[in-house]
């Protein structure tokens, strides 16, 4: 079973404070949907509130088309997997998996069978009898997930579940999660500041400040087509210039800036104080200066890492820049050297709103 | 040690060593070693005393298994006490968990000191302040036939009614400070998850909370037990003549009949018994000491 949700102009307050403020969403059954946002903008606030821990202050809640309007965190169709894992101790393994099935009045033998049969799910074989001190922090991840799957949700919660984890099993874990999801087709809602995290993952990213949904859509649209600053500064690295736009002609727009005149695409929302973002895989670093789009640089750093390569260079006016190339081999520039940073209009994004603070574990 | 030497300097350590020392040793230790030494001679007149007849012997320890009506009292001490460890717990486990996890956390502070107030009073006070609520026409009786719930008034003070009472609310903080600890130290995440797979409250106490709260439960009992077991001054003064306690035979051994031999061995008896009392239900629950030091 699997049921989509709809949340409807959905508020939460505390005391004074708006958590969350008229985000509507309506999530596909069977989809992989992603709260992508920087800690306290209010996604776990959804998570609760979708799990019936919290209730809206406005708004509606609807799983399967029903509202969840007074319907009790043990009466709802949804299974959520805490941050922590919350794990009971004192129970092994098995016992852990099968509680939601012990909830429900079924037999201890048919328990324990469901539970290995869950536990060959998770790719955990012979951990029935393990105490849960006993596991490491991945096999601990599956016993979290086999014990909310054996409820059979219709909707499946996780808050950022991997934040615990080392890189390698982090990697790991995202593709089995994915490979779960789609083996049981239950709705997955997943809430992580972890922009790779919820781009690798998800078929839709719900990006989130302040409360507000900024954006919903797929990844690919979230990283190429960002509605606004904050969109585009928290997903991904850029080049940020602020600056005026002075002419516009066929969605191509002169934008004047302090580093010179530049000119790119202008995005949806072009009102207020605006910004050109630049990814750094679209700055090329040539020799000679181009006619349009054109900046003179010291190179300041070059890092390498493996696939690609960051350059990283000061314009005249000592904005820090930087370019990305894939590592092709081929000769790398050094320090101090002086060359030109070329970019495609076509590339280069001019949107307004608040940029994001760098969030320092993203 | 040697923390508290580099915190203190060698002056004040002293002082603390010393004192720690002096109450322990002196005022503990001896009295007991003492006690322990008498409970092994018999009762004998001053001018006897370490004279032939002055021998050790088990003979004040043997009295207790002799006598049907002390071992009727003890074993009525030991019912009685693990009663009030009951009635301690059922009333203290749901406060615990209000305090621990519903109360809004401003408010937890007032509701300790209002607990506390109580104890501010002497014990003596206390259970005297009982004898009067409990009286035949005190304002127990009264308040309840005012409130129609009953009748005719209820004579409290006959049977252990008034003594479990009193023990109860004399030694239920030592019941809610451990399980208050012990509900406050669990993940709030344990409880929710298990509400998320469906589970409805009580199943929630039964399988999550109140078996991580066993060290808790078990270090309050035995505190509660032991205390109650050992009251001298609630049954004193709330006992009747068809309710008596263990410490008031040991007490008419020692200042009725001046024979504080048998008293000291009964006193003896009393801890050793209950101590395997407590051990056997420890091990019945599954409890172990290292649990409880916890």
């Amino acid at each position: 079973m699997t049921a989509g949700v709809d949340l409807d102009n959905v508020c939460a307050d505390f005391g004074t404070f708006r958590a969350v403020d008229k985000v509507s969403v309506n999530i596909q059954p069977g989809e992989f949907f992603s709260f992508l946002g920087p800690s306290g903008c209010g996604k776990t606030t959804i998570l609760r509130m979708i799990s019936g821990f919290t209730n809206p202050s406005e708004g509606a809640i609807r799983i399967g088309g029903k509202d969840m309007k007074n319907t009790r965190p043990n009466q709802r169709p949804t299974a959520l997997i805490f941050q922590n894992l919350a794990l009971f101790p004192l129970m092994p393994v098995w016992e852990n998996i099968a509680f939601g099935l012990e909830v429900r009045g079924v037999g201890r033998a048919q328990r324990r069978q469901k539970a290995e049969e869950l536990l060959r799910l998770v790719d955990l074989h012979d951990a029935a009898e393990k105490r849960i001190s006993q596991l490491s922090g991945g096999q601990k991840q599956r016993v979290a997930i086999a014990r909310a799957l054996a409820v059979e949700p219709d909707v499946m919660l996780l808050d950022e579940p991997l934040s615990a984890l080392d890189l390698k099993l982090r990697q790991h874990m995202r593709a089995e999660l994915r490979a779960i999801q789609k083996r049981t087709q239950v709705t997955f809602i997943y809430i992580t500041h972890d922009q790779g995290e919820a781009l690798a993952m998800s078929d839709r990213v719900g990006v989130m400040s302040h409360g507000k949904l900024q954006q919903v859509a797929t990844p690919r649209e979230i990283y190429d087509a960002p509605v606004n600053g904050f969109v585009a500064s928290f997903v991904g690295e850029n080049n940020i210039f602020a600056g005026d736009v002075t002419r516009t002609e066929g969605g191509i727009a002169q934008f004047d800036t302090a580093s010179g005149r530049f000119q790119g695409r202008i995005g949806p929302a072009s009102t207020g104080k605006l910004r050109l973002f630049l990814r750094p895989e679209h700055v090329r670093l040539q020799a000679a200066a181009a006619a349009v789009n054109s900046i003179p640089v010291e190179v300041t750093d070059v890092a390498f890492e493996g696939n690609f390569i960051s350059i990283h260079a000061k314009d005249p006016t000592g904005q820090d820049m930087v370019a990305q190339t894939r590592n092709d081999g081929g000769l790398l520039p050094s320090r101090g050297d002086r060359m030109h940073m070329v970019f495609d209009a076509q590339n280069a994004l001019i949107l307004a709103g608040e940029t994001a603070a760098k969030d320092v574990d993203a | 040690m040697k923390d508290l030497l580099n915190r203190y300097g060698i002056g004040l350590t002293t002082v603390f060593v010393t004192l720690t020392a002096f109450w322990l040793l002196i005022l503990v230790v001896l009295p007991n070693i003492y006690l322990f030494e008498n409970s092994f001679r018999p009762y004998l007149p001053v001018v006897d005393i370490g004279g032939p007849l002055d021998v050790y012997s088990l003979d004040n320890y043997a009295t207790f298994f002799q006598s049907p009506i002390h071992i009727r009292v003890f074993f009525g001490t030991i019912l009685f006490s693990s009663v009030v460890t009951v009635i301690c717990f059922v009333i203290a486990y749901p406060i615990a968990y209000y305090l621990a996890k519903v109360a809004n956390l401003s408010v937890v502070p007032t509701i300790f000191l209002l607990l506390f107030i109580p104890m501010w009073v002497s014990e003596v006070l206390r259970s005297f302040a009982w004898f009067i609520i409990l009286s035949f026409n005190g304002p127990l009786n009264l308040t309840l036939i005012g409130l129609g719930v009953i009748e005719d008034k209820i004579r409290w003070m006959t049977g252990f009614r008034s003594v479990i009472i009193g023990l109860v609310y004399t030694y239920v903080l030592f019941m809610l400070f451990p399980l208050y600890n012990a509900v406050q130290s669990l993940d709030t995440n344990q409880i929710e998850a298990s509400e998320d797979l469906g589970a409805p409250w009580w199943r929630t106490h039964w399988r999550v909370i109140l078996p991580h709260c066993k060290p808790g439960i078990a270090s309050g009992a035995v505190m509660v037990f032991m205390l109650s077991a050992g009251s001298i001054l609630v049954p004193t003064l709330l006992a009747s003549t068809n309710s008596r306690w263990f410490t008031e035979i040991i007490q008419q051994w020692m200042f009725e009949s001046q024979d504080w031999n048998t008293g000291s061995a009964y006193a003896f008896l009393l801890l050793i018994l209950c101590t395997v009392f407590v051990s056997l239900v420890m091990w019945l629950f599954r409890v172990k000491l290292s649990d409880i030091a916890k």
